[in-house]
């Protein structure tokens, strides 16, 4: 089937797939956390975007009320939230170290290669549009990882925690239409209240051992120092 | 009817009510006070559901069946008596200074959101809002952990929030899966991610599509039993919280974290009409167990040792629920009470010896049977049941589990045998000194309130010696659920 056979809600949904992992790439290259937060909101924007359109589409209404609780948690509150904390903490002008950023990003690569591979049997007999939407799901789930693991600095991991969040969402959305009403609230609550906590911890972390930089929580080992 | 609302709506009080009064004198009291009426509606609900059968409540929101209402109760039984213990151990905590009033508040507030967590997980019907409830007992559990905000504790919550958020959400992309599947069965809706709903048309879900769903699951929710290699963040967020926060972790959480699975499995297993689920539970089971015997050797702080212990055992009760038969499911069943109860009895004392030592390591603590013989006896009688010795229930569902592995797996055997052994001699090594070792020069008395652990080691004995007709009807109608027989 080539792309031209699909229709326009299918085409829509395949470009913003595409816009939403490349926007996690971007996330992965990304060494300033006030940029890398930026990045952060416009995937909230992109995933609001993509369930409006399926919202109109298929004329679900409760997915309206989901795309604007995405645009708001995740395109506005949080991303702000995080600068904010940012700023606070003094942080806007420092640059996470990424080693071996090539290497990271082929690392990437193959994390979509993959995450195609796995979705495979499960859409056999469904959608193009539904294939794409449920790899590349995964993969920003599994690049949110990647991430996290490169990253050194607090505010990083928690970008990489909420853009898990993210690829779910995209998943929820685009596979089955949302999740019902009563679930899709309490994960927002949920993201919300995570957001909340998070902010707390970097107050904790920075008190205690003066940076964001989780190298150095490394007091908690099996072997005795 | 109302029971299962009062269980829900009291722990939701509570945690209203102690957010603004947890720094009072009476706010003990009135976290064990919410507690013991949480629990007498527990018992309300299951005398109610043994008598008239599985329910659904709510419009369906609610689905009590044999299997949850034994863990509801179990639940209730747990938060009980550990909030007796709380109250005066907070109490010496904040005399002493690690803890300020506005912290103790937390501390209430949150006791009791995470028992309204725990209660939603288990009597909800619907899959997302038990993931939705599972994240809920993360994030009330995780400021508790770095309730005395050393850099060791701020360390432990910090790990044990992104392992269990990052964990944690596998299982919401399991069950995106398994909506996805049911909605290609029943249709656009919101009945489709109901429990009871995907149970009946089980048959007809897609079978790829389950497969790969179980598998998040499995990891998202295996984070929070403490399974091997997703076990780092336990160790750490038991021994840095304050204890009754281990006690209800260990005796409540991971129980919780594994009827999760249980629930899944049992979709799973309808689906596939293969053995996939238990298999995979069985090598995640097995691996936990024994990893966690093996580290038992290495520890020096007292409640690392324990909460190796914990994921020792959560390892065997997973293997066991794998094995599937039901034997093992109904050991697995035993297994889930006598843990529960024993190790929070051992939580419970632990912190009370620490008090005492005013460390938590183990080569400070010394000669507890002759400072304070209650406490000396309890960890001395608490490890002995733990570490499976006859007649405590332990060991009589760990001789369950070994029996039915000997039915269907006789080659595993000799693991879970050299597991067990493992584990004995690792507590033991530790605990020996710690007991009866010489007591340090001017080592005092503490106020302690060691009835709730004696309560829980007497039932534990009573549990090995016979287990309670209703218990046994409990356990068999919850075994026929979950692996379509009874034990004969």
């Amino acid at each position: 089937m080539s792309i031209t056979d699909l229709n326009l809600y299918q085409q829509a949904i395949l470009l913003l797939a595409g816009l939403i992992a490349l926007t996690s790439f971007m996330m992965l290259s990304q060494s300033r956390l006030d940029r890398l937060v930026r990045v952060f909101a416009l995937q909230g924007c992109l995933l609001a975007a993509a369930t409006a359109i399926a919202a109109g589409v298929l004329d679900y209404s409760h997915l309206y009320i989901s795309a604007a609780l995405t645009l708001l948690l995740k395109g506005i509150v949080i991303p702000l939230l995080l600068h904010r904390m940012i700023h606070k903490l003094g942080l806007h002008r420092v640059m996470d170290t990424i080693d071996h950023p090539a290497r990271v990003m082929m690392g990437g690569a193959a994390l979509v290669v993959f995450s195609y591979y796995v979705s495979l049997p499960v859409v056999a007999h469904s959608q193009l549009v539904t294939l794409n939407a449920i790899a590349v799901s995964l993969a920003v789930v599994l690049l949110g990882m990647l991430l996290m693991i490169t990253r050194r600095q607090a505010v990083a991991h928690v970008v990489g925690f909420m853009s898990i969040e993210n690829g779910l969402f995209f998943a929820a959305v685009v596979s089955t239409y949302g999740m019902p009403m009563v679930v899709e609230l309490g994960i927002a609550f949920d993201v919300l209240v995570a957001a909340v906590v998070f902010g707390v911890f970097f107050f904790q972390i920075s008190a205690s051992i003066d940076t964001l930089n989780v190298d150095q929580m490394s007091k908690l080992n099996e072997v005795e120092k | 009817m109302i029971a299962v609302f009062l269980i829900l709506l009291i722990p939701l009080i509570g945690m209203i009510v102690l957010a603004w009064y947890g720094d009072s004198e009476k706010a003990g009291t009135i976290n064990i006070r919410c507690n013991a009426l949480a629990l007498a509606a527990a018992v309300w609900l299951a005398i109610d559901i043994l008598w008239n059968g599985p329910q659904l409540f709510a419009g369906k929101m609610l689905y009590i069946d044999s299997f949850n209402v034994y863990l509801v109760a179990l639940t209730a039984f747990v938060g009980l008596t550990t909030s007796i213990f709380s109250g005066p151990y907070m109490q010496h905590e904040k005399e002493i200074g690690r803890l300020t009033g506005k912290r103790l508040r937390l501390y209430y507030a949150m006791y009791q959101g995470f028992m309204l967590a725990m209660y939603l997980v288990l009597t909800t019907n619907n899959m997302g809002v038990m993931w939705v409830s599972m994240e809920g007992a993360t994030l009330a559990t995780v400021l508790l952990v770095s309730l005395y905000r050393t850099p060791e504790s701020v360390e432990a919550a910090w790990k044990y929030f992104i392992l269990c958020g990052v964990g944690i959400a596998q299982a919401l992309f399991g069950t995106v899966l398994l909506y996805f599947a049911a909605e290609q069965k029943l249709g656009v809706g919101g009945d489709a991610l109901l429990w009871t709903v995907l149970h009946d048309n089980a048959s007809g879900l897609d079978p790829a599509i389950l497969s790969l769903a179980f598998v998040f699951l499995l990891v998202g929710y295996g984070t929070k039993i403490g399974l091997v290699p997703l076990h780092n963040w336990l160790p750490d967020a038991h021994s840095e919280g304050p204890t009754p926060m281990s006690a209800i972790l260990s005796g409540l959480l991971l129980n919780d974290a594994l009827y999760a699975v249980v629930r899944c499995k049992m979709l799973v297993d309808g689906s596939l009409g293969t053995h996939l689920a238990g298999h995979l539970m069985m090598g995640f089971g097995l691996l936990s167990f024994l990893v966690a015997a093996l580290l038992l050797h290495r520890q020096t702080d007292i409640k690392r040792l324990f909460s190796y212990s914990s994921i020792e055992h959560m390892g065997l009760m997973t293997f066991a629920f794998g094995v599937g038969s039901p034997w093992a499911t109904f050991a697995a069943l035993f297994h889930m009470t006598t843990h529960s109860l024993t190790k929070s009895a051992i939580f419970v004392t632990v912190g009370h010896a620490a008090q005492l030592a005013g460390t938590q390591r183990m080569e400070k603590i010394r000669g507890l049977i002759f400072t304070q013989p209650n406490i000396g006896w309890g960890l001395m009688i608490g490890t002995v049941a733990i570490a499976g010795f006859p007649p405590f229930g332990v060991f009589a569902s760990e001789f369950l589990v070994l029996v039915a592995t000997m039915h269907d797996y006789p080659w595993l055997t000799p693991l879970l045998l050299i597991g067990i052994g493992l584990a004995f001699a690792g507590l033991f090594r530790h605990m020996q000194s710690m007991v009866y070792g010489e007591a340090p020069e001017g080592q005092a008395a503490i106020k302690a309130n060691l009835w709730p652990v004696f309560l829980h080691l007497a039932l534990v004995l009573w549990l090995g010696l016979s287990i309670p007709g209703f218990l046994g009807n409990w356990f068999n109608q919850a075994t026929l659920l979950i692996s379509g027989g009874l034990p004969q």
